[in-house]
């Protein structure tokens, strides 16, 4: 979470307040309650008060912190400043078109954005199509877990910090791999892959499948 | 769903997330994720690194008319309400695949290559080629290695080879090592989905001689 960027958008809303968002209440929707102001629920809930309201403040707020990372996701994985630039825009004009579809207990808002800049990266950069896994059927209530959505984000936030906390060799393997300066045969040959860090991510979202099945 | 025993690796996982795997393979991973919980999971998981990196990333400035023009192109419309969940009366392939085929298993167009076995090619960016493959129970795929990486996943039926047996969902990754002699089991016959970075290599001459004529 960069502090930064949040007080820059803070700022540039004026008037806006922080305390707005700290619980979010629809009868028969998601609640999300936020607990601190570094924590990174409140942008679940923005995503839901777009959803929930057309909430064109919320949104704003979002724009102020993905659309600049974005962009600069784009353009480190070689993409020209100009292209980045509207597909940055695309991509957040896609989040708030989509908003329905964002499940805060299958994926944090960062996951959740960083798949459709992907996918717009494969569309626009690449050319290709991109094969999509078949979506399970929601269950009756299609609504969401708050419990899955607080454990996944707190899973989030540790693995966010055993990334962070990595040695710097091995961040930079990562950080080749996902802007597409590593083939999947080259990371195949690398043996230092820090995949214990997001083992317990992986038990985690597979009971959270076994529940949603069952 | 029957018991998946042969999973996708790390590094396709990783790739697959990042976006960075030829679309051939690509199709190949989003269709075994589609019946195997533990590789959705898994997918889920790379994903949610792609979306840390994010977040921690350095950020680029937009044109100061950005967000303006960003909602332009929104230009007032509400977000798209949820389609409502329909369950699908149960296939033999999943959904990515038949966006692929043009329906399930009985719109494949197969084209024969002899000995009973019969293939489709699908359509994909040239970096690497997919096909469907047909192979009457207790009959051999011809015997190859690989240049490259193969990607095969059983869709009905099964095969066993050198190193096991692949049922339904399980899925081989192939590389440079492998000298393989695929033979589907008696009964019904195997149909794989197969995608290739490499053309395959095959050992006697027939095959070999037949390579060009169909792309195998």
């Amino acid at each position: 979470m960069n502090i930064t960027g949040k007080t820059d958008a803070q700022g540039a809303l004026g008037a806006y307040s922080a305390t707005h968002h700290v619980c979010v209440r629809v009868p028969g929707k998601v609640q999300l309650t936020k607990k601190d102001e570094s924590a990174s629920p409140q942008w679940a809930a923005e995503i839901l008060a777009i959803r929930d309201r057309q909430d064109q403040v919320a949104f704003a707020r979002l724009f102020q912190h993905f659309a600049p990372r974005i962009k600069g996701f784009l353009m480190k994985s070689g993409t020209p400043a100009d292209v980045a630039e509207d597909c940055a825009q695309e991509v957040m004009a896609t989040v708030w078109r989509k908003a329905a579809l964002f499940d805060p207990s299958r994926a944090s808002a960062s996951t959740w954005i960083f798949t459709i800049a992907r996918n717009k990266r494969i569309d626009v950069v690449r050319r290709e199509r991109r094969p999509e896994p078949e979506d399970l059927p929601w269950g009756p209530e299609a609504e969401t877990d708050q419990e899955d959505a607080l454990a996944l984000e707190q899973e989030n936030e540790r693995l966010s910090k055993a990334i962070s906390a990595l040695p710097e060799k091995q961040r930079n393997l990562i950080q080749r791999a996902y802007f597409g300066d590593l083939s999947h045969r080259e990371l195949a040959e690398e043996t230092g892959l820090p995949l214990g860090t997001i083992k317990s991510r992986i038990r985690l979202a597979l009971d959270r499948l076994r529940h949603e099945m069952k | 769903m029957s018991l998946i025993n042969h999973h996708l690796t790390d590094a396709l996982l990783m790739a697959y997330s990042a976006g960075t795997l030829p679309e051939a393979f690509s199709l190949v991973v989003a269709t075994h994720i589609s019946m195997c919980d533990e590789c959705r999971a898994r997918a889920g998981s790379f994903d949610s690194v792609g979306g840390q990196l994010l977040d921690s990333a350095s950020g680029e400035a937009l044109s100061d008319d950005a967000l303006a023009a960003t909602l332009r192109l929104i230009g007032g419309a509400a977000p798209e309400p949820r389609a409502p969940s329909t369950r699908r009366a149960p296939s033999t392939f999943p959904l990515p695949l038949q966006d692929y085929v043009g329906g399930d298993v009985d719109a494949v167009r197969w084209k024969r290559l002899g000995g009973g076995v019969r293939q489709m090619i699908l359509p994909s960016s040239s970096d690497a080629s997919v096909r469907l493959l047909y192979i009457p129970g207790g009959a051999a795929v011809p015997d190859h290695g690989h240049r490259g990486t193969e990607l095969t996943l059983v869709l009905q039926g099964a095969f066993r080879d050198e190193t096991d047996r692949f049922g339904v969902g399980d899925i081989e990754v192939a590389t440079e090592d492998l000298e393989h002699k695929p033979v589907a089991e008696p009964g019904v016959a195997c149909i794989c989905l197969a995608a290739t970075d490499a053309p395959l290599k095959f050992n006697s001459m027939i095959p070999r001689m037949l390579q060009p004529l169909f792309r195998i």
